[in-house]
């Protein structure tokens, strides 16, 4: 069992995606120790809306991912519509317009595989709700890498494929509901 | 980090490319190198980037393909439509008030984003006093992008964004289709060159009064971003235009005050008359 500290959460959504969200990262204090980064499969109509609707109803900063910028705690990142979101060695934020993975753009295994490079032991991957298998590779990968695996009770998802192909392929993935997910996230950095 | 070793190797095997070939993949964003070589790897049945190194090193006729999983990117005709929408009525106003005009379109891949400049400059009536230049480090994509030959059906997109761009002509005036593939008009690129040159290494060889490159320095760190963005600023005249992907910007960059925003929702920046 790792002793080193969590230093990025990574998720990855798809169908049902803003409810899923919309449970837990509310919840998220505005100095919330940690970064957040986000790939939501969208319908590729480029005009995003995602990051302005959960900047409502959140407190800790929400915003969409810029190309280069350093990542820094207390910040969700989302992919922005047709583009990759990627982690750098120096835990800076790339985009890519690489073809699509899974039929998907962005991808959250692009992200999840590039994030478990980046932070090894140090990252927290979380599936949640969605049709697709995309997640499923990433999310071994960030196990393999020495970090935390979690997907959503496929039980609970509001379209269980993307959770149950992620489970399929990273067996030791720990399974959570929505409340289990917000406690796990808002205690993973304890108070000082 | 997580499989230092990896990391080294990946390291070595672009030094290798360099120091052999002198392609120089060293200053880009190292996330997505890695996804591309980690293809490469499989497709050459390697089982390390070590084990990749020493193929590439030794068998030279390995490099053309190498060089298409490091840098090739298919892109469409007339991607974001409010791009070209935002050249069309905010940038050729401006053109229209020179003698002669040069365009480059840098990382211009297999061509896509010079033929919608070439088809929306005849629409505007000034096709002919343009030379159109084409860039790429990938010599197999040039001979693409001079061949003009692209897939039949992705042709139904192409002429959605043509339309959503405020295009004055209908797309298919500009192909023949025959055999699954769209043959573009010759004539298109009568006043078009394409040919090699880096943003890593080479320097400028033209003066002209717009660049074009989109979705090429998101592949670049950031000092190699400012390399190129030095290029492009070095390369426009005064009052010229940039024009960069949807999600890239100069706010980061060393040159930000050589430019204004000219369209900050298009992302075309304009040199300033002092820079």
């Amino acid at each position: 069992m790792s002793t080193s500290s969590v230093e990025a959460v990574v998720i990855g959504a798809s169908a049902g995606a803003l409810e899923a969200l919309s449970a837990f990262l509310p919840t998220l204090p505005k100095d919330y120790a940690l970064p957040v980064m986000i790939v939501v499969h969208l319908p590729p109509d480029k005009n995003s809306v995602m990051a302005d609707l959960l900047k409502s109803k959140c407190k800790i900063d929400v915003r969409e991912a810029e190309d280069k910028e350093p990542i820094r705690a207390a910040t969700v990142y989302l992919a922005p519509p047709d583009y990759h979101l990627l982690v750098e060695p120096d835990k800076r934020l790339s985009l890519s317009s690489d073809d699509p993975v899974h039929f998907s753009r962005p991808s959250i295994d692009v992200l999840f595989e590039s994030a478990a490079d980046a932070y090894g032991p140090g990252l927290v991957g979380l599936v949640l709700t969605g049709g697709s298998s995309d997640g499923a590779n990433g999310l071994r990968a960030v196990h393999q890498a020495g970090g935390q695996a979690l997907v959503q009770d496929p039980a609970t998802a509001n379209v269980p494929l993307m959770p149950q192909s992620a489970l399929e392929a990273c067996p030791s993935a720990r399974v959570m509901s929505l409340p289990e997910i917000t406690t796990f996230l808002n205690h993973l950095v304890q108070p000082a | 980090m997580y499989n230092k070793t990896e990391d080294i190797e990946l390291r070595l095997l672009l030094e290798a490319i360099y120091r052999r070939y002198h392609y120089d993949f060293r200053g880009y964003s190292m996330a997505s190198v890695k996804r591309r070589l980690t293809q490469a790897q499989e497709r050459f049945d390697c089982r390390s980037f070590s084990m990749l190194q020493d193929r590439v090193l030794h068998d030279p006729t390995l490099l053309p393909e190498l060089l298409s999983f490091l840098t090739v990117q298919v892109s469409e005709l007339f991607r974001d439509p409010s791009y070209f929408k935002a050249i069309r009525e905010q940038v050729v106003p401006h053109l229209r008030t020179y003698p002669s005009l040069k365009v480059w379109v840098a990382g211009c891949s297999a061509g896509e984003e010079l033929y919608s400049l070439a088809i929306l400059m005849r629409e505007e009536g000034l096709e002919d006093r343009t030379m159109f230049y084409g860039t790429d480090i990938n010599p197999d994509a040039l001979r693409r992008a001079e061949a003009g030959v692209f897939d039949l059906e992705r042709m139904s997109l192409f002429t959605e964004n043509h339309r959503r761009s405020g295009g004055k002509s209908s797309l298919s005036d500009y192909y023949t289709a025959g055999y699954g593939a769209a043959v573009f008009d010759k004539s298109l690129r009568r006043r078009a060159v394409f040919s090699d040159h880096s943003l890593v290494t080479d320097t400028v060889f033209a003066e002209v009064q717009l660049v074009s490159c989109r979705n090429v320095l998101i592949y670049f760190d950031r000092e190699l971003q400012d390399r190129a963005v030095g290029l492009f600023k070095d390369s426009l005249i005064r009052k010229g235009f940039l024009g960069l992907g949807a999600k890239e910007s100069l706010r980061f960059s060393q040159h930000a005050d050589a430019f204004t925003e000219f369209s900050r929702e298009s992302r075309i920046y304009q040199k300033r008359g002092t820079a």
